[in-house]
């Protein structure tokens, strides 16, 4: 079992070295065998490592390795766990992972970087499985690191042009904030507790070591890693721009998987926001706020990928507000269902796009249904869906946020919540009626929209079958059913005030309201855009100003660009310039100076020293010019000097004997 | 005869030698006046030998015959290996051996 789960992230990071070294060269259009394939092995895997789990959920799966960092007092594990709640999460992860997967082989189809996405892929993948399946909080961050940087490698697949590559820097930057806040959580934690295990901290935790302070301080800093990572305010204004990216990975990474990583970490770390109220109304507040804020947005959008984009905003704000007012396994319960409904939606838009020849914005669709059907039928599933419509998937979840909401008594945020959720219902119908009901509003002489090969309807047929059955199954009762028992394991019933009963009232009446919402949505969106398609264009000119408002989306993009980005660039300026001219002019100072000393040590080496040496040589040369004429070169003088010394010395010696 | 002729002859012979090897400027002629020196000094030895009955003078003499032997055979290689190289047997063209 142990090997079972480490194989888990281990398959799709092999594909990732094999396709990654070989995809280029040899496999080509191949790549989808490796990268599918090891999903589905890794999805194999983790059927049978989560059906041990169903079987035994009081004792998680521990897998640890070795001891990963140990210096001193510090120590973290290379280990992973399966509870729970890594089930849920492995079992959303991989599963969409590998629909997804098999549907990027129709749609990346002859994409001349084909190994390259799957390599991406399959890195997000590992990155993802070793976020949701570590055991301690810096293994986590390692995944939470890694989906970022997949995720910017994707919104910039196709960089070659400007704004994918701009969207990838700034969907990196801002997560950065948030991960700042995260390591700073970290640090926090470490500092508190004493270690990073989820074990040890939640256990610190539970014995009441960490003050309401610190508490506060931790959560409200995962909170703010939270918010980069799930796209909250403030710091959501990456994920619309994140559309850049291939629509596949719009689906997995910007809509199932990575941005609900921060409700994860949130849900899991519940044991911590018990002991910190504020953070928890904070993180309600934003959740709600966020949810209103993006999905009015999303109302007047015109880029199908975009209304989604907002609506995935809109949607993770649900699921922190859940968080927020105590509901963590329905948050959780909405990360399930929404992953299956809006993961369906972004592939099912993907099938759009691919039939209109990467048309995207909707004012130049319509009528669609008569040529896609298959992905008309399931996007509407998806729609209903999220809309929030029984018995479908999305209307168990959400309907248990508002709920406990409402139960807990934050009339406020409930209400943000059911404005949003009324919002909800009619920006998706409007979506599902502008692109596929009235006329065709393209010229039906040039685009021809044929529907999307097998590899990619299947994916799309199996997620609405999740989505129309994936919350009445596990979901009912509500805040009481299969998912809230088999996730009240993993926090040994002490995490969330004890799994609610369900009664009559207020429930079954907090039903029929959100029902009754959900539809009016429906017929307000049937009214503008079935009824009288001209009723949206007049009303945008009679409020011309909040329309124009919600058209530039509040002007946030702008208000940072004006408020943050320019004085960064400003100050960035400004220090620049004080690096060029008082740095670089020390340093160029310095330098000049040691030339004027070299130059001057130059000239006296130039002439005291070697005047000196060469002063010694002309001397003894021209002292020797004499001497050096007796060298005749002619032997016999030689010899005659020889001989004349010969006989001086014999004289000599004569003489004095 | 008395000594002092043999000593006299030998001194003549060798100074005839000496201003061969000073004055001629033919390789040749200086090579043969070399000869003569040692000749010289092979007739004084062995008058010195015969005077003192003493025969190491003329073992001695028999040594520098050898020698001169050789002498000449390395002295005429070099005049072969100086005509190839200058084409000269006049030693005042061979003059390079200074500064």
């Amino acid at each position: 079992m142990k090997v079972l789960v480490w194989l888990i992230p281990i398959l799709p990071a092999v594909a990732v070295l094999l396709n990654g070294l070989l995809g280029r060269r040899i496999l080509r259009d191949k790549a989808h065998y490796l990268g599918v394939g090891s999903v589905g092995l890794a999805l194999l895997c983790a059927l049978i490592v989560i059906l041990r789990v169903i079987a035994d959920p009081q004792h998680p799966i521990e897998a640890k390795l070795y001891p990963w960092i140990f210096a001193g007092s510090f120590s973290v594990d290379m280990g992973l766990m399966v509870d729970s709640l890594s089930a849920v999460m492995l079992f959303v992860v991989c599963g969409v992972g590998f629909l997804v997967h098999v549907y990027s082989i129709g749609y990346m189809h002859g994409d001349p970087s084909y190994p390259r996405f799957f390599t991406y892929l399959n890195l997000f993948m590992t990155s993802m499985l070793v976020l949701v399946l570590a055991d301690n909080y810096l293994l986590m961050f390692v995944g939470w690191e890694g989906v970022g940087l997949c995720s910017y490698l994707l919104i910039g697949f196709w960089y070659e042009r400007r704004s994918a590559s701009d969207a990838g820097k700034k969907a990196f930057i801002v997560n950065r904030i948030g991960d700042a806040g995260f390591i700073l959580a970290m640090a926090l934690i470490f500092w508190t507790t004493g270690s990073l295990a989820y074990h040890d901290v939640f256990a610190a935790a539970a014995d009441h070591q960490i003050t309401t302070g610190i508490a506060t301080a931790i959560t409200l800093l995962l909170f703010i890693g939270a918010m980069g990572k799930s796209a909250q305010i403030p710091l959501y204004v990456w994920l619309p721009d994140a559309m850049e990216g291939p629509t596949p990975v719009s689906a997995l990474i910007h809509a199932a998987t990575m941005v609900t990583a921060g409700v994860y970490m949130v849900v899991r770390s519940q044991a911590l926001y018990l002991l910190a109220p504020i953070s928890m109304d904070v993180m309600a507040g934003i959740g709600a706020f966020t949810a209103l804020f993006a999905a009015s947005i999303a109302l007047v959008q015109n880029d199908i990928k975009r209304v989604l984009a907002y609506s995935t905003v809109s949607q993770l704000g649900y699921m922190f507000l859940g968080c927020g007012v105590g509901a963590f396994t329905s948050g959780l319960f909405h990360v399930m269902t929404h992953a299956f409904f809006k993961g369906l939606l972004f592939l099912g838009a993907g099938s759009v796009i691919h039939a209109m020849h990467e048309e995207q914005d909707m004012r130049r669709m319509g009528g669609l249904r008569r040529h896609i059907r298959g992905t008309y039928d399931t996007m509407l599933l998806a729609t209903i869906a999220i809309a929030g419509i029984p018995p479908f998937a999305g209307f168990w979840s959400k309907d248990e946020i508002l709920a406990s909401a409402i139960k807990g008594g934050h009339v406020l945020w409930w209400v943000l919540g059911l404005c949003a959720a009324f919002m909800t219902s009619f920006y998706m119908f409007r979506l599902i009626f502008m692109t596929f009901r009235g006329e065709e509003r393209f010229d039906t002489e040039q685009v021809h929209p044929h529907e999307s090969p097998p590899s990619m309807l299947q994916p799309l047929r199996i997620l609405a079958v999740l989505s129309v059955i994936g919350g009445v199954i596990v979901g009912i009762p509500p805040e009481n059913g299969l998912f809230h028992k088999f996730v009240a394991h993993a926090f040994h019933n002490q995490g969330e005030h004890a799994v609610h009963a369900f009664h009559f009232w207020p429930d079954v009446p907090l039903m029929l309201l959100s029902t009754v919402i959900a539809l009016g949505g429906l017929y307000l969106a049937y009214l503008f855009y079935i009824q009288d398609p001209e009723r949206p264009k007049r009303l945008a000119e009679k409020f011309a100003f909040a329309y124009e408002t919600l058209l530039n989306k509040y002007y946030i993009d702008e208000f940072y660009d004006a408020y943050i980005v320019r004085p960064v660039k400003w100050s960035t300026d400004a220090l620049w310039s004080v690096d060029a001219r008082v740095v670089d002019g020390v340093v160029n100072g310095f330098g000049a100076f040691t030339r004027l000393y070299a130059n001057w040590s130059g000239i006296v080496d130039r002439w005291v020293v070697d005047g000196a040496v060469n002063g010694v040589g002309t001397v003894i040369q021209s002292g020797s010019r004499a001497f050096r004429l007796i060298q005749t070169g002619v032997v016999q003088n030689y010899l005659l000097v020889m001989a004349l010394g010969l006989f001086v010395f014999a004289t000599i010696y004569l003489i004095a004997l | 005869m008395p000594l002092s002729w043999y000593l006299v002859f030998g001194a003549l012979l060798f100074m005839i030698g000496v201003v061969g090897v000073l004055t001629r400027r033919n390789v040749i002629i200086v090579l043969m006046s070399i000869e003569l020196m040692l000749n010289a000094v092979n007739v004084t030895l062995i008058s010195f030998s015969h005077y003192l009955q003493d025969l190491r003078g003329q073992i001695f003499t028999l040594f520098i015959i050898a020698v001169a032997a050789s002498e000449a055979a390395i002295g005429l290689a070099l005049v072969i290996s100086m005509y190839r190289g200058k084409s000269t047997f006049n030693l005042d063209e061979v003059n390079v051996l200074k500064w």
